[in-house]
């Protein structure tokens, strides 16, 4: 009887760019299954949190490349805290550089993938986040 | 089976003060475990009754979405509060799904008076419509005056789904054809109100007077007479228009008691699949599980007792009991 789906909340902040990379995710994570919550282009911080709360989604993904990851991931981690929701995850792909992704786990980003790794590591991470 | 150790009252407490969190949380609570576990229902009823329900289908890529955010703007500007539950299907096969209504509506997230729901059909169509119908309940019993239900108009699901409105708009576009191809077999019949989207685009005038035609000269229509308006969502023209004939159709419905009509169609078949639900947890399941059913179904295969005489034998002794 009890069909517990995981929804995950997909976006691509910032003003910059293109949403492929976002579609790419949104469409390998249907393919496993999951109920995706594709918001698009341009979303802030405070949309893409105030979203997340409203879909009542266990992860959101954001695809960055504009160079502004320093400021989302943390700014969507603290707009989390104050609602009460850190219990959502947040992860996010893109353009970052190797040595900035230590510290965007240590503000409460749970994984970060670069575009040269595969497909296959979301689905990973999200079914040993997520095992029932 | 996880069961639920979630506090319902707490959360409808909570979503009637505008916490979405708890709003999002009863959602997903009925979405897992259907409406009759912890006698979500029987909470919710008290708060119930005073949304005007609407439905909104039509093909894909009609301007369902983007007339969604159109309608909410316009309706938060006369000071109601309005709840967005957008319906697309999930895959078959992995069930999984892509909800991308939101897109469109992207400007609606940070008002306070809006509140926007994506659902899947998790491959069960019946499933959805009682997932559906809980959900307007809930967003009802949380004040929302206003509960719009996005869906893809294609099929039989859409028809049960729209069984949950009050009254339903139909939108259709231009450049589709000869024929209006959009406008499905059955679909003129669950219109009352409806829109030529896109009128911007060339021969909006010519697929609104094949509508209009196509409504008059249906026999199934009755003495209705669906009014035909012609918008643009993307350019937000005549948005208000169509938001006001809706209203003024619901008024009518009202005084006309064709919605009473309706709402009673309705409850007696929420109340009738509620009550299998609940009957055949409570006592047929039971029935069957029990210790002493292993022994009846020995006798039954190997035919020397009759499993159909033993089942009408049991619903006798229950119709009894309840006499
Ligand atoms: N030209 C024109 N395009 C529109 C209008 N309304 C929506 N669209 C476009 O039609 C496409 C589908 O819109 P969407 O709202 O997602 O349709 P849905 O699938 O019915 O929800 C989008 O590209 C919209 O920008 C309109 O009034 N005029
Ligand atoms: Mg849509």
């Amino acid at each position: 009887m009890a069909d517990k789906k995981i929804r995950i909340l997909i976006a691509k902040p910032g003003l910059d760019g293109h949403d492929r990379g976002a579609k790419v995710i949104a469409r390998t994570l249907r393919d496993a299954g999951y109920e995706v919550i594709y918001t698009g282009l341009r979303q802030s911080p405070e949309q893409i949190v105030a979203a997340a709360i409203s879909e009542d989604v266990n992860a959101i993904g954001i695809s960055v490349l504009s160079g502004a990851h320093g400021y989302l991931f943390p700014r969507i981690i603290e707009l989390l805290k104050e609602q009460n929701a850190s219990d959502i995850l947040l992860f996010g792909g893109g353009i970052i550089p190797d040595d900035d992704i230590p510290g965007l786990k240590e503000a409460g980003v749970a994984e970060i993938f670069t575009p040269g790794a595969p497909l296959a590591d979301i689905t990973n991470f999200l079914r040993s986040r997520y095992a029932s | 089976m996880p069961h639920n150790t979630v506090d319902f009252q707490e959360l409808l407490v909570r979503g009637q003060s505008g916490d979405k969190r708890a709003i999002g949380r009863m959602i997903s609570h009925i979405e897992t475990y259907g409406l009759t576990e912890n006698l979500i229902m029987r909470q919710l009823w008290a708060h119930t009754g005073h949304a005007v329900i609407v439905g909104i289908t039509g093909a894909p890529g009609a301007g369902k979405s983007t007339l969604t955010d159109k309608m909410v703007k316009y309706w938060i500007s006369k000071g109601y509060r309005v709840g967005v539950i957008a319906v697309d299907p999930s895959s078959p096969f992995t069930g999984g799904a892509i909800l991308g209504d939101r897109v469109r509506m992207n400007d609606l997230a940070l008002i306070k008076e809006v509140y926007i729901r994506s659902m899947s059909t998790r491959g069960q169509l019946g499933g959805l419509s009682l997932a559906c119908s809980g959900a307007v309940s809930i967003l009802d019993a949380c004040g929302y005056d206003i509960v719009l239900i996005e869906t893809v108009g294609v099929g039989q699901s859409e028809v049960a789904i729209m069984n949950v409105a009050d009254l339903v708009l139909v939108i259709t576009v231009p450049g589709l054809g000869d024929e209006i191809q959009a406008i499905k077999a059955g679909v003129l019949e669950i219109g009352d109100v409806f829109a030529v989207n896109k009128k911007d685009l060339p021969g909006a005038d010519r697929t609104s007077r094949e509508l209009q035609m196509m409504l008059d000269m249906n026999p199934n229509m009755g003495e209705r007479q669906p009014p035909v308006l012609m918008v643009s969502a993307e350019k937000n023209d005549g948005v208000g228009d169509l938001c006001d004939s809706i209203m003024e159709n619901y008024g009518c419905m009202k005084e006309s008691d064709e919605l009473l009509t309706r709402r009673n169609r309705r409850l007696r078949e929420e109340l009738l699949a509620y009550m299998q639900d609940r009957v055949y947890r409570r006592v047929l399941a039971p029935v069957i599980e029990a210790d002493s059913f292993d022994d009846n179904i020995n006798g039954f295969l190997s035919h020397s007792r009759n499993p159909y005489a033993w089942a009408e034998e049991i619903v006798s002794q229950i119709e009894e009991k309840i006499k």
